[in-house]
């Protein structure tokens, strides 16, 4: 097998495909956004409760390929306990690792699917769960999409 | 020039590359299939000797390229045993002659109340049209159901839908996303009876089978070239000649008047009438030789070596622990299509693409099929003329790999 083809399907990446964490609705959520990927077929609901400025609890629930499920599940891990700020940051960070390659040391996590890079078409499926989670925190209705513009 | 099955690989200068370090083993071929040197060297042959505006045309040159696209328009009315060559008019492709007969006659023979008779498997080329043309004129959608994950069309609930108020049933000919054959003839006839229009999508099976549609009884059938050794931006709709001539146009143009005033026009027969601009001479001469080749193959003998390839893949896939296979196991088209519980196709489709395999994973433009089978979308294996046995095992091993990786 390729290193590349390794380094897309990181250990952590399939841990997250096969057992999802924050995987379902979340019935005390006061904010929700819906992700769809129409050419693909990927879709992603994010559920969180806005506490003040900070995510109490987030969760997901979609359809999709390892990376796009493996995403979403990784990002509830890490957006838990954030501000909308830190959120929108971490966003940037793991924006600039997807597609670049490249990722800080402390970033272990994230950094896992610093392989995604070496494959454009899938960089879409990685940052569609975040899309959605960013919409929700900006309580914007409309449906996230990452096929329609480059990201 | 008489092709031959003996070194058919030869013919597609394609195939002879290695991806990621493996020969390539092209499996996407209901996508798009390859093209063989003599259709790249006819184009080439044209842009540099023939090459210039058709009809109209009193210098040589012009004289040749209309020669070349009206001998196109002959060969494919030919291909597929048309009556006449007026009844074939060239478009973009199968998408863009089912719009032009859902833009056209179903512009002016709809009206509220009316009911369009799709089937759930259609490929959103031969829905959506039909969606927009309902929106315009007011007519229903109704649909002949698929039965599990066999892919049969229910054709037991045919009677009770064929009912007074459809006007025109447009169904697919070989499912791109399951592979079932349809029973067109069948079909054609119980409508026809009924006094219903018939539309069939032959994009999957024109370049793969022998078409006869006086046989078929259909009144429209909509091809591509791309997915039959041609090349892309050209198809063709077969329809017939009295229905066509009844028919308005569908975009104004040059090349489509008889004569034009500044208020009025009138139109010319069919095909003119349907090919406002300047045409795709070009292309539809390609296609014209992609005729030749293929049916120096025979067109028999492609569709037994698609369906012994299918039907071994099949097979040798049914062994996979956990797959869920798709369409008939019986006969079908050139392809298959499956999928399992716990890997999704595209994760699928990437690994195969590190062994040089190219498959399509996905809806396949069948969404709300895929809905009805409660998946997101399958893998899909197709095949055509230059695939073997040997590849086949080479996508077999694969998908062990795949599985194998992902149970972990």
């Amino acid at each position: 097998m390729s290193s590349d083809l390794t380094d897309l399907y990181q250990q952590v990446i399939l841990d997250h495909n096969r057992r999802p964490r924050n995987r379902g609705r979340l019935p005390t959520a006061n904010r929700a956004a819906h992700g769809d990927n129409p050419s693909c077929g990927d879709q992603c609901d994010v559920f969180l409760r806005l506490e003040g400025d900070r995510i109490a609890e987030i969760t997901f629930d979609g359809s999709g390929c390892a990376i796009s499920q493996a995403s979403a599940s990784l990002m509830t891990t890490q957006l838990k306990g954030k501000t909308v700020a830190e959120a929108e940051s971490l966003y940037d960070e793991f924006h600039d690792i997807v597609t670049t390659g490249r990722a800080p040391e402390e970033m272990s996590d994230l950094g896992a699917f610093a392989g995604v890079h070496a494959f454009p078409a899938r960089i879409k499926c990685a940052t569609l769960g975040w899309h959605a989670a960013l919409n929700a925190l900006k309580g914007d209705a409309a449906p996230a999409t990452t096929e329609s513009h480059v990201d | 020039m008489a092709s031959s099955w003996k070194n058919v690989r030869g013919d597609f200068p394609i195939l002879d590359q290695k991806v990621n370090g493996q020969p390539l083993v092209y499996l996407d071929n209901a996508a798009t299939t390859q093209k063989p040197r003599v259709v790249i060297d006819a184009l080439t042959r044209f842009y540099e000797r023939d090459n210039a505006n058709v009809h109209r045309g009193l210098h040589t040159l012009s004289m040749r390229s209309t020669e070349a696209f009206e001998g196109a328009r002959a060969r494919v009315a030919r291909f597929l045993n048309a009556a006449s060559p007026a009844e074939i008019v060239f478009t973009r492709g199968t998408t863009e002659a089912i719009n032009l007969v859902a833009a056209s006659w179903g512009g002016a023979n709809l009206k509220a109340g009316d009911v369009i008779l799709l089937t759930e498997m259609e490929h959103h080329s031969n829905l959506v049209p039909w969606q927009l043309v309902a929106q315009r004129t007011g007519a229903k959608l109704r649909f002949v159901p698929v039965v599990g994950d066999e892919g049969r069309l229910d054709l037991a609930a045919l009677d009770s839908l064929l009912t007074s108020e459809v006007k025109l049933f447009a169904f697919t000919h070989i499912s791109n996303s399951l592979g079932t054959i349809n029973p067109v003839a069948g079909l054609c006839a119980r409508a026809r009876k009924a006094g219903i229009v018939t539309v069939v999508d032959a994009a999957q099976s024109v370049g793969h089978m022998p078409i006869d549609v006086q046989a078929l009884g259909c009144d429209f059938l909509a091809f591509s070239g791309h997915k039959m050794a041609a090349v892309t931006g050209i198809g063709a709709l077969y329809g017939r000649l009295a229905l066509l001539d009844a028919m308005p146009p569908w975009q104004g143009g040059g090349g489509m008047i008889a004569s034009a005033d500044f208020f009025t026009s009138r139109w010319k027969p069919s095909p003119e009438r349907f090919e406002a601009g300047t045409p795709n001479f070009a292309d539809a001469y390609a296609l014209g030789i992609a005729c030749d080749y293929l049916d120096g193959l025979g067109r028999a003998e492609i569709q037994r070596h698609d369906g012994q390839l299918a039907e071994k893949a099949y097979h040798a896939l049914a062994g996979l622990p956990g797959i869920r296979l798709l369409g008939p196991p019986g006969e079908r088209g050139g392809l298959v299509s499956f999928a399992f519980r716990d890997v999704h196709a595209h994760d699928i489709v990437t690994f195969a693409d590190e062994d040089g395999i190219a498959l399509r994973g996905g809806h396949h433009c069948n969404q709300p099929l895929m809905r009805k089978l409660g998946l997101t979308g399958t893998t899909r294996a197709s095949f055509y003329v230059y695939n073997t046995e040997a590849e086949i095992e080479l996508l077999v091993r694969s998908m062990q790999r795949v599985l194998k990786f992902f149970a972990g």
